[in-house]
C-alpha cells in the first residue's frame, strides 16, 4: 500500500485515506456554450494515459477532504511529487 | 535402527510419541516432526499423485518448496484444509492427513491411465485439443478435465474458525530467521530500532537446523533475541507479499499445529510497515533433470541432510547422490556421518576438489565421475539407478533406495522481485541474483547469492542415451511439465520466456516454480542457442507461498463484511415485524406485513391507507447536505439544471442534477433557509457521491466561490407523512408553524417545533397525496416517530415500507434515478425537461445537451406502459420489441424500469425506456416474458391524479 503525502495536511498518509480523481490540469472551459463540438469532446472525453509520469488529480477523501494534484509514475507507480490545486503543473 | 529412524539424532523430542493418520492407516511419530519426517520414519514414500499424469509422487524437499507432497488436513467440518505441503504440517495428536488427486486409493489409481497416454499430453495439449468441436466443451471437455485434474478438494462447508488482523510498524524487519537472518537481528539488537523477526518455520534456525555444530550458538543467539525488548520473533510465520512502500504482508499461524483448538483465532494476518527491510529468505537447491526423476525416493540433496540431521530419519538405506554441485558431496558425508547408508556418488562432472575426492575415499564411498543417472528403476518407490559415462553412455546398474539430487542453488528473490529490484545474472551461481533495490531493503546470506556452499557445473539436463522423446525428465514437478515440453514450446515458435511459461505451464503451480523456474531457463536457454541473460525471467507475484481466504478476509466476514447503517427508528420497524431491504448500506424496512399477509397484500393495504387516510414512512436515509455562504445560490445555480437565485427562503425546489457528459446523476428535492443556507436532499444511494461531485467543482474550478457543504445525512431523523388526513395530524403537534394551505403551500420550508422538538417541516410530496417530510435531530427520530404512532391512532396510521414508496411514486410518474435511468439519460429522455432553466447560460452538463448523440433521433425515452390484460405485471428489465415475429435475434429498442400493481388504479402500471418512446403514445408494444409475449400500449408517465388535484389541498 503505498504512502501519499498529502499537500493540505503535510503528511504522508496511507493510500486507503484517498482516492483518484483523473488526469490533473484539465480546466472547464469558462464559456462551455462557445466550444466546439470538437473542443468539447476533447475536454469531456479524451485523456492522456502515458507509460511514465502522469499528472493525476488526488483527494484526501478519508483526511482532510481536499483535492490536490499528484505525479505518479504509471510504470512503477511511484509518486514523485504532490502539489496543492491551482498551483502550476510541475 | 528402526524402521527409517536413526538411533540418534535429530531435535524431535524422542520422550514423546505422537500417534497420527495418514489415509486412515494409523502412525507413530515423535514431537517436532514433520507429516514428511514422520512418515519418512515409518517407511513411507508414496505421497501423492502428480497433477497431470497422476504419476506416484513422494517428498522431494524439506521446506516450503516442496512440490509434490500435498496433502489435505481434516480437522471436521469446514475444517478441510487441502493442498498443504507435507514438510510443513507439525504433527499433534490425532492429526488426520488425506492423500489427494487419487481415485479410488493412493496405491490403485485409475487416472494414472494419463501416464501412459503421457505421449497424447504434450505442451498446449488443452488449448489445442479442446478446440473443437465447440459443443463439445460443456459437455465433454471440461468435466472431464475437472473430474481428473486439480489438487485437493474445495471444502464446502462455512469456516467455523475466526481470523485475526492488525496492523504493525517497526523499524526494521527482518523476513528469515537463518543464520543471516539472526545475524542481522543480533547486529542491530543493541540499537533503539523496534525489530521484528519472522520466519515461517516452527522454530528460528534456518539451514541451522539441520547442522547440529551450530546449535549452541542458534540457542545463545535465540535466548538473546528473546531477552532483548526491542525485538518481536514470530516463528511459524510467512512474508507473503512485498508491497509499496516497504509494506509487508505477513501470515501467523496459531492453532493448525495444537492438538486442541481453543478460542484462538487460527491464523492473524499483519499488515507490516517497515523503515527497513532485510531479506534473509535463503536459497533453494535445484533439481537435475533425468528421466524418472519423479519416482518417489528421488528427492534434493539437502533435504535429506535436513530429515537425518533435524529430525533423525533415514531417507533410505542405500542412498545414492547425483551431483553437479559440491553441497551434495558435504551432505552425503553428514548422512553418513549420522549412519545413513551411502550407495554411491555419481558427478556429471570430469573433476571435482580432490577434498571431496579424499573424504569420499575415507568414508568409503564408491565415486563416479564424469556419470549421470538415465534412469530409475522402481514406481511407488526407488529399487535402482542406472547410470551412465558421459562420453561412451557404458551403462551400470546401482542398488538403492534413495536418490538424492544436488544441482545447485537458486537465491530466493521472490519478495525482492515483489518489491521491483532489478536482478544480475551470475553465470559462476548459474543463477539470478538482487541487483539494484526498489525500496530501503537489503538481500543478506543465500538469497543474496552469498553461500559456502561449494561450486559446481550449470546444466540444463543430464546427458543421457535415451531417445529424448520417450523420456519423462520432470522440470515442473507440481504442474508435470516435462524438459520434453519445454524444447517442444520452443520448435513451435514461442521465444518469449513468459510465453513458454503459460504455454507449457512450468512455474504456474501453487509453489509458482520455486524448483523449476532455472532448469526451465537452462533448457529453453539450450533449445534456443541464446545464454539465459537474454532470456529474462518471469515474474514472481505474491503470495510467496498459498495463504486462506481465513486469513486474507480477517474479520471482514459475516456481519462484520461491510456496515450496516441503521435510522434511529430501525428498533421499531424491528419490533414491529418489518421485512428489510439493503440500500447503499442502510436497512431500510421494505413492508410491514400484518399476520398471514404477503407482500402484495402488505404493500396494497399500505398504499390503500396512504391514499384514504395517512401513511408514515421513514425517510432518514436521504442524503441530506447544507450549503451554506454568499454565494450559496450561486453555486447552485452552477450545479443543478435549475434555477436557484430567485428561490425565496421558505420555499423548496426538486433539483436535477447532471454530469458533466449532460446525462442524469441524481435528484431531490431542496430547500432554502435563508439567502445564504440551503437543505438539499439527494437519493439515498448518491449522497457521498454528490457531495464528492460539489466538493470537486467547489474546489478545483470555482475556488472564488465563497460557499462551505457540509453532510448532515446522518444528523437529521426523517419522518414522511402521507395522506389526505396528515395535516390534520400535525396540526395540534406544531408550534410556531400556521399549516394552513395559504400560510405553508406544497414545496415550502417552515422552522418550527414539533412534540418540543426543534423541526425543519418540508411540505412536500412524493405519493402524490398532501404530506410532509419532519426533520428532527437524529436521536429524536424514534421518540417523534412514537408520537405520531400514537395520535395517528384515530386515523388508522400506516406505516410504510419502500415498496410501497415505489408504488406510490410509479403512479405519479416520479423516477428513481438509477432505476428509472441508468447514466445515459438526459433530462429531455426522462420528460424532466421542465426542470431544465432554459435561459442560464451554463450548468454542469449543459454544453453537452448539445452534443450530436445527444440531440439525435432515436434515443431511448421514459414512456408510461398499460398492459392490455390490466392483471398482467410486466417484470422489471423485461426487453420491449416492436414485432414479436422477427426472427431471434430480435431488435430489442427498450426495456421495462418500474412496474407495479396499483391497487389505486386496479391495474398492473409500468415505466420503460424506449427508443423514440416519446412520439409512440397509443402504440402498441411487446414485451417478451417467460412462456408468453404480453402486449402494451404506450402513455404518459402520470397514471394517478394527472392534475395534481390532492396536492395543492
Ligand atoms: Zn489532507
Amino acid at each position: 500500500m503505498i504512502l501519499i503525502h498529502c499537500p493540505y495536511c503535510d503528511e504522508k498518509r496511507p493510500e486507503i485515506e484517498f482516492v483518484n480523481a483523473g488526469q490533473a490540469h484539465i480546466s472547464r472551459p469558462l464559456d462551455p456554450s462557445s466550444q466546439t463540438d470538437e473542443e468539447w469532446e476533447a475536454y469531456l472525453f479524451i485523456r492522456a494515459n502515458p507509460r511514465g509520469r502522469h499528472h493525476e488529480r488526488w483527494r484526501h477523501v478519508y483526511g482532510c477532504g481536499r483535492f490536490f494534484n499528484a505525479v505518479r509514475d504509471t510504470v512503477t507507480d511511484k509518486f514523485e511529487t504532490t502539489y496543492k490545486a491551482g498551483e502550476p503543473r510541475r | 535402527m528402526t524402521g527409517f529412524r536413526l538411533e540418534t539424532g535429530g531435535r524431535v523430542d524422542r520422550g514423546q510419541t505422537v500417534q497420527f493418520s495418514f489415509d486412515g492407516k494409523s502412525y507413530q511419530g515423535l514431537a517436532g516432526d514433520t507429516l514428511a519426517s514422520a512418515l519418512l520414519a515409518n517407511g513411507v514414500m508414496l505421497f501423492g499423485r502428480s497433477f497431470k499424469y497422476h504419476r506416484p509422487r513422494g517428498v522431494m524437499a524439506a521446506g516450503s518448496e516442496e512440490p509434490n507432497a500435498l496433502i489435505s488436513v481434516d480437522r471436521g467440518p469446514g475444517r478441510f484444509t487441502p493442498n498443504l505441503r507435507a514438510t510443513g504440517v507439525e504433527i499433534y495428536p490425532g492429526l488426520k492427513a488425506v492423500s489427494q488427486n487419487r481415485w479410488p486409493s493412493l496405491k490403485t489409481d485409475f487416472g494414472a491411465i494419463n501416464d501412459r497416454l503421457g505421449m497424447f499430453f504434450p505442451a498446449g495439449f488443452y488449448n489445442k485439443t479442446f478446440m473443437w468441436p465447440r459443443s463439445f466443451w460443456d459437455k465433454v471437455y471440461e468435466p472431464a478435465i475437472r473430474k481428473m485434474a486439480g489438487l485437493g478438494d474445495a471444502p464446502t462447508a462455512e469456516d467455523p474458525d475466526h481470523y485475526a488482523a492488525t496492523y504493525a510498524h517497526c523499524d526494521l524487519l527482518i523476513v528469515g530467521a537463518g543464520p543471516a537472518g539472526i545475524d542481522a537481528a543480533l547486529g542491530y539488537m543493541d540499537t533503539n530500532k523496534r525489530i521484528i523477526l519472522v520466519d515461517e518455520q516452527d522454530e528460528l534456525g534456518g539451514g541451522a537446523l539441520a547442522d547440529p555444530a551450530l546449535w549452541p550458538w542458534l540457542e545463545r543467539s535465540h535466548k538473546a533475541l528473546i531477552d532483548a525488548p526491542n525485538v518481536t520473533i514470530l516463528t511459524r510465520t510467512t512474508a507473503f507479499g512485498y508491497y509499496h512502500d516497504n509494506f509487508i504482508g505477513v501470515v501467523q499461524r496459531l492453532t493448525d499445529h495444537l492438538p486442541e483448538l481453543g478460542d484462538a483465532p487460527r491464523e492473524k494476518l499483519l499488515r507490516i510497515r517497515a523503515g527497513e527491510v532485510v531479506l534473509a529468505q535463503g536459497a533453494i537447491e535445484r533439481p537435475l533433470v533425468f528421466d524418472g526423476n519423479d519416482t518417489p525416493g528421488v528427492m534434493l540433496s539437502s533435504a535429506a541432510r535436513i530429515f537425518a540431521n533435524r529430525y533423525g530419519v533415514a531417507v533410505g538405506k542405500a542412498v545414492v547422490l547425483m551431483a553437479s554441485h559440491d553441497s551434495g558431496w558435504h551432505d552425503v558425508f553428514a548422512l553418513a556421518k549420522a549412519g545413513v547408508g551411502i550407495a554411491a556418488i555419481i558427478d556429471v562432472r570430469e573433476r571435482v576438489d580432490s577434498a571431496l575426492m579424499h573424504e569420499a575415499e575415507r568414508l568409503g564411498i564408491a565415486v563416479h565421475l564424469n556419470h549421470s543417472v538415465m534412469g530409475v528403476t522402481g514406481r511407488h518407490s526407488v529399487r535402482a539407478v542406472q547410470i551412465c559415462n558421459n562420453d561412451d553412455y557404458l551403462g551400470r546398474r546401482i542398488d538403492c533406495d534413495a536418490v538424492l539430487m544436488a544441482g545447485g542453488w537458486t537465491p530466493s528473490v521472490h519478495l525482492w522481485s515483489h518489491s521491483k529490484g532489478s536482478l544480475k545474472w551470475r553465470d559462476d551461481l548459474g543463477a539470478y541474483v538482487p541487483d539494484l533495490p526498489n525500496e530501503n531493503v537489503v538481500c543478506v546470506g543465500g538469497c543474496s547469492g552469498d553461500w559456502d556452499f561449494g561450486t559446481g557445473a550449470i546444466i540444463d539436463m543430464l546427458p543421457t542415451p535415451k531417445d529424448q522423446s520417450r523420456i519423462k525428465a520432470f522440470v515442473d514437478f507440481q504442474n508435470d511439465v516435462t524438459a520434453k515440453d519445454i524444447k517442444l514450446a520452443v520448435r513451435e515458435g514461442f521465444r518469449s520466456i513468459e510465453h513458454i511459461k503459460r504455454y507449457t505451464t512450468n512455474g504456474m503451480a501453487t509453489d509458482q516454480g520455486k524448483t523449476s523456474n532455472l532448469n526451465g531457463l537452462q533448457i529453453a536457454s539450450s533449445a534456443l542457442n541464446k545464454p539465459v541473460a537474454d532470456i529474462g525471467l518471469t515474474s514472481f507475484r505474491p503470495p510467496y507461498t498459498p495463504q486462506t481466504f481465513g486469513a486474507l478476509a480477517g474479520h471482514a466476514k459475516g456481519a462484520l463484511f461491510q456496515p450496516t447503517r441503521t435510522t434511529n427508528i430501525d428498533s421499531w420497524a424491528q419490533a414491529h415485524g418489518a421485512v428489510f431491504e439493503l440500500v447503499a448500506q442502510w436497512r431500510r424496512a421494505r413492508y410491514f406485513p400484518q399476520s398471514g399477509e404477503d407482500m402484495h397484500a402488505a404493500v396494497n393495504r399500505e398504499c390503500v391507507a396512504v391514499r384514504s387516510s395517512v401513511g408514515i414512512f421513514d425517510a432518514s436515509t436521504l442524503g441530506k447536505i447544507e450549503v451554506v455562504g454568499p454565494d450559496a445560490a450561486e453555486f447552485l445555480n452552477r450545479m443543478y439544471t435549475n434555477p436557484w437565485k430567485a428561490l425565496e427562503p421558505g420555499r423548496c425546489r426538486y433539483g436535477l442534477l447532471l454530469k458533466e457528459d449532460g446525462f442524469i446523476t441524481d435528484d431531490g428535492v431542496s430547500a432554502r433557509l435563508a439567502p445564504d443556507r440551503f437543505h438539499l436532499t439527494t437519493t439515498t444511494g448518491g449522497a457521498a457521491r454528490v457531495l464528492n461531485m460539489m466538493e470537486d467543482y467547489l474546489q478545483t474550478e470555482w475556488p472564488d466561490l465563497d460557499v462551505w457543504l457540509t453532510s448532515t445525512t446522518e444528523q437529521y431523523a426523517v419522518i414522511a407523512l402521507q395522506g389526505p388526513n396528515a395535516r390534520k395530524l400535525l396540526e395540534p403537534l406544531v408550534e410556531g408553524i400556521d399549516l394552513s394551505a395559504e400560510a405553508f403551500p406544497h414545496m415550502a420550508i417552515r422552522e418550527g417545533i414539533i412534540c418540543g422538538i426543534p423541526t425543519r417541516l418540508f411540505r412536500v410530496s412524493f405519493t402524490g397525496e398532501l404530506g410532509f417530510e419532519i426533520n428532527v435531530p437524529t436521536a429524536y427520530g424514534l421518540a417523534l416517530w412514537q408520537r405520531l404512532m400514537a395520535q395517528g391512532a384515530q386515523f388508522d396510521i400506516t406505516p410504510y415500507g419502500t415498496e410501497a414508496m415505489h408504488v406510490l411514486r410509479a403512479e405519479k410518474g416520479f423516477i428513481i434515478v438509477g432505476q428509472d435511468t441508468d447514466g445515459t439519460v438526459t433530462p429531455f429522455d426522462a420528460g424532466l425537461d421542465w426542470a431544465v432553466g432554459k435561459k442560464k447560460p451554463d450548468f454542469v452538463g449543459k454544453r453537452s445537451m448539445a452534443r450530436p448523440d445527444i440531440v439525435a433521433p432515436g434515443r431511448k425515452q421514459l414512456v408510461g406502459l398499460l398492459t392490455d390484460d390490466p392483471n398482467v405485471v410486466l417484470e422489471e428489465g423485461a426487453q420491449i420489441v416492436a414485432d414479436p415475429k422477427q426472427p431471434v435475434p430480435m431488435t430489442m429498442i427498450g426495456h421495462v424500469t418500474s412496474s407495479y400493481w396499483s391497487e389505486a388504479l386496479g391495474r398492473s402500471i409500468a415505466l420503460a425506456l424506449v427508443a423514440g418512446g416519446h412520439e409512440m403514445t397509443g402504440d402498441t408494444l411487446h414485451i417478451p416474458m417467460p412462456g408468453k409475449t404480453h402486449t402494451a400500449k404506450v402513455s404518459g408517465l402520470v397514471f394517478y391524479d394527472p392534475e395534481g388535484a390532492r396536492l395543492h389541498v
